[in-house]
């Protein structure tokens, strides 16, 4: 049973490495915007499919791709919001930002639908297959790349939001627009790259998820609520918070695996909502953040 | 109680036009006497899957539904009146899917209703379809939850032109009881996702399998929508079975517990899906041509069936939409089936009444469809079942079993190794 136990924990781990590179966007630019963005899920099939083209077409290697993926994200990103976003202003920006975001959604999966058709498809190389055979585990290569990455990708947007100019500008924004406003942020343009780097980040998790899953382009709907929990348990705006949440959901869910597969969901919810009746802004996130 | 007069009139007012209403309605569907020599089109209704989980399997129906009609109406239509498809995307959802057939049924008043993809959206809406007295001819909907509704007990409107899946696996664990002791599998797992296709052949297999000493090392019912696959499957692949029944609807599903095992080196003697290896290229797209050498699955069609019928509809699938014969997915088969068994009734009941039809479907008759032969028992199961196992080998989708039936080939066994 110790064995079992172990190696649920490490699934878990390892699959919450997964769920972060995806919900990391989500979070960022909730936590700068106070945008619900519903199309997170589709995005990270629309940029498993982009990796996709580059893997098939031009024998790019999978990790190598995000070098072209993200930025194609990232302006991906941009346009959404100055199209869709930008003019979303008032008391009902958030509640409105849920329908915005849900057109966006059904537009790109309509478009992959046109261009890839029903069929599922997978993101191959030679790492997605392999494992690394280690105290008696096989612990797959894949897993092991994607949760360095989540590590890295958390840091890297720590660093930029607390470390950089710009990152006080976005952290100013999220405080108060008007203060920001009044002492000289460029406000819509600090939205656009906000959300921006939010989409662009999101090309980790496209391939994460595309190599660990077969998809199409409904994938997006499997995700969306399961991206959302991470980041409402993990404080929604909190980076760090995400990785932690993905991780403990990946957690109990492979733990609860082992007794009862057809719990292993519920129990997690049930989870989110014990966090959530002691630490209504969940395990990270700031109470006040959230007071404009 | 009294109602006020001037309440009263109005509520009796609507209640008389609601009564009209039904009636109109009741004698534009299921009652349907449209006369044979009539030029007007008969209008089919299908709710399909074209988004949704079941998108890739619901597409393909349609296919299969829109090769039939194009079929039929090249031919002069079904007595001289062309077909008609209106499809409805039930977005893989049973209660869109009942959405749908009532529209199709009460709005649209289609002469026909050809039936969803998958037990799951078939049960629900046939029993939408009874209601207003409409045969359910389908051919995805072979569960016994689908058979044995209340609504079809009653009205026996059920009609499924494929397999009842409950014995779907005994090709397939008949010969694993056939084989000597020395090679038979000792242990097996049975991962099942929460399904009424799923549960009913799985459960059968397993008792087969533990009745010659088969042990049971797993099983368990999987949630409908499983989020991480990964890890059920390392338990699986932690026990060490030979052999392995996944209870799968889909492509996905069966591509995460394959990459899966081949993270663990695992590889079982026998790998099986109730579903999702039959889908053709889309299985092969999503697992890789080699990891999926050695998977098998049990179904009644496949591209190299040995029938007229089936040899036709395979040559004019592929000069419509491309491919080999093993890259069909066995849906556009049931599909197609669906069409010509409709369409004999309709020229044996010289019409669309609905009555005529179900009563002709009843009555015993063989009837002709690309996957054999077709008969119907009073629940509406096919009782003229072909059941196959076919096995992937290096691209090809080969029928293995049962042994000795005509087009048979070697079966790989045990299972060559991933990537072999």
């Amino acid at each position: 049973m110790g064995h079992q136990l172990l190696r649920a924990i490490i699934d878990g781990i390892l699959a919450g490495g997964v769920y972060a590179l995806m919900a990391v966007g989500l979070t960022l630019i909730f936590g700068v915007l106070d945008i619900i963005n519903i199309a997170q899920g589709i995005l990270v099939i629309l940029a498993a499919y982009l990796s996709y083209l580059l893997s098939v077409h031009l024998h790019l290697d999978l990790f190598l791709g995000l070098l072209v993926t993200t930025p194609v994200m990232f302006g991906i990103g941009v346009l959404i919001q100055v199209l869709f976003m930008r003019r979303l202003r008032g008391r009902e920006r958030t509640s409105m930002s849920l329908l915005a975001s849900y057109a966006v959604m059904i537009i790109i999966e309509g478009i992959l639908y046109l261009s890839f058709g029903p069929d599922y498809v997978t993101l191959n190389a030679w790492y997605v297959n392999e494992s690394l055979h280690i105290l008696g585990f096989y612990v797959p290569y894949i897993y092991l790349f994607g949760f360095g990455l989540a590590v890295i990708m958390v840091a890297a947007l720590y660093l930029l939001l607390y470390r950089t100019t710009f990152g006080r500008s976005l952290r100013a924004t999220m405080q108060d627009r008007t203060a920001a406003r009044l002492i000289g942020i460029d406000i819509n343009r600090v939205a656009a790259l906000a959300f921006g780097i939010g989409v662009g980040v999101t090309a980790a998790g496209g391939v994460a998820f595309g190599a660990t899953n077969a998809f199409n382009a409904n994938s997006g709907y499997d995700l969306i609520s399961r991206l959302l929990a991470i980041i409402i348990l993990g404080g929604m705006g909190s980076i760090g918070g995400a990785l932690a949440a993905a991780i403990m959901m990946g957690t109990i869910e492979a733990v609860v695996d082992i007794w009862s597969p057809t719990w292993s969901v519920a129990v997690f919810y049930i989870a989110l909502v014990l966090v959530l009746t002691f630490r209504p802004q969940g395990l990270f996130g700031q109470r006040e953040a959230r007071a404009q | 109680m009294r109602l006020h007069r001037t309440r009263f009139l109005p509520i009796a007012a609507v209640a008389a036009a609601a009564a009209t209403i039904l009636a109109a309605c009741s004698s534009g569907g299921g009652t349907s006497t449209t006369s044979a020599s009539s030029s007007k089109p008969i209008v089919i209704g299908a709710s399909v899957s074209l988004t949704g989980d079941f998108s890739a399997d619901g597409q393909a129906f349609q296919r299969g539904y829109n090769l039939w009609a194009s079929d039929v109406n090249k031919a002069g239509g079904i007595m001289g009146r062309k077909v008609k498809l209106i499809f409805l995307d039930d977005k893989s959802d049973p209660t869109q899917g009942s959405t749908n057939v009532q529209q199709l049924i009460s709005s649209d008043h289609v002469d026909l209703l050809f039936g969803p993809f998958s037990s799951l959206i078939t049960g629900p809406t046939a029993t939408v379809a009874a209601r207003y007295g409409y045969a359910m001819i389908e051919g995805a909907g072979g569960a016994p939850a689908v058979f044995n509704t209340p609504s079809n007990k009653a009205r026996h409107n059920v009609f499924d032109v494929s397999y009842p899946i409950v014995d779907q696996y005994d090709p397939l664990t008949n010969w694993i009881r056939s084989l000597p002791a020395g090679q038979r599998p000792t242990t097996a797992a049975y991962p099942i996702v929460d399904n009424p296709f799923t549960i009913p052949p799985e459960q059968r297999a397993q008792r087969q399998l533990e009745g010659v000493g088969v042990k049971t090392v797993y099983s368990k019912v999987l949630p409908a929508e499983l989020p991480n696959a990964k890890s059920v499957a390392d338990q699986v692949a932690a026990t060490g079975a030979q052999a392995v029944l996944l209870g799968t609807v889909d492509v996905p599903t069966v591509a995460a517990f394959l990459k899966a095992f081949q993270q663990q080196h695992y590889n079982p003697k026998i790998v099986a899906a109730t579903a999702g290896p039959d889908q053709g290229a889309a299985f092969i797209k999503a697992v890789g041509k080699s990891n999926a050498t050695g998977v098998m699955t049990a179904n009644g069609w496949y591209g190299g069936y040995d029938n007229p019928q089936s040899k036709q509809m395979v040559q004019e699938y592929i000069a419509k939409y491309g491919g080999s014969p093993s890259d069909i997915n066995s849906d556009v088969a049931e599909a197609y089936g669906v069409g010509q068994v409709a369409a004999q009734a309709v020229k044996a009941t010289r019409g669309t009444d609905q009555a005529k039809i179900i009563s002709y479907l009843h009555s015993g008759v063989t009837l002709n469809s690309v996957q054999g032969p077709v008969q119907f028992n009073s629940l509406g199961m096919n009782m003229k079942p072909v059941v196959f196992v076919f096995q992937w080998q290096n691209g090809n989708y080969a029928q293995v079993l049962p042994v000795g039936a005509p087009g048979s080939g070697q079966i790989l066994f045990p299972k060559p190794n991933w990537g072999g």
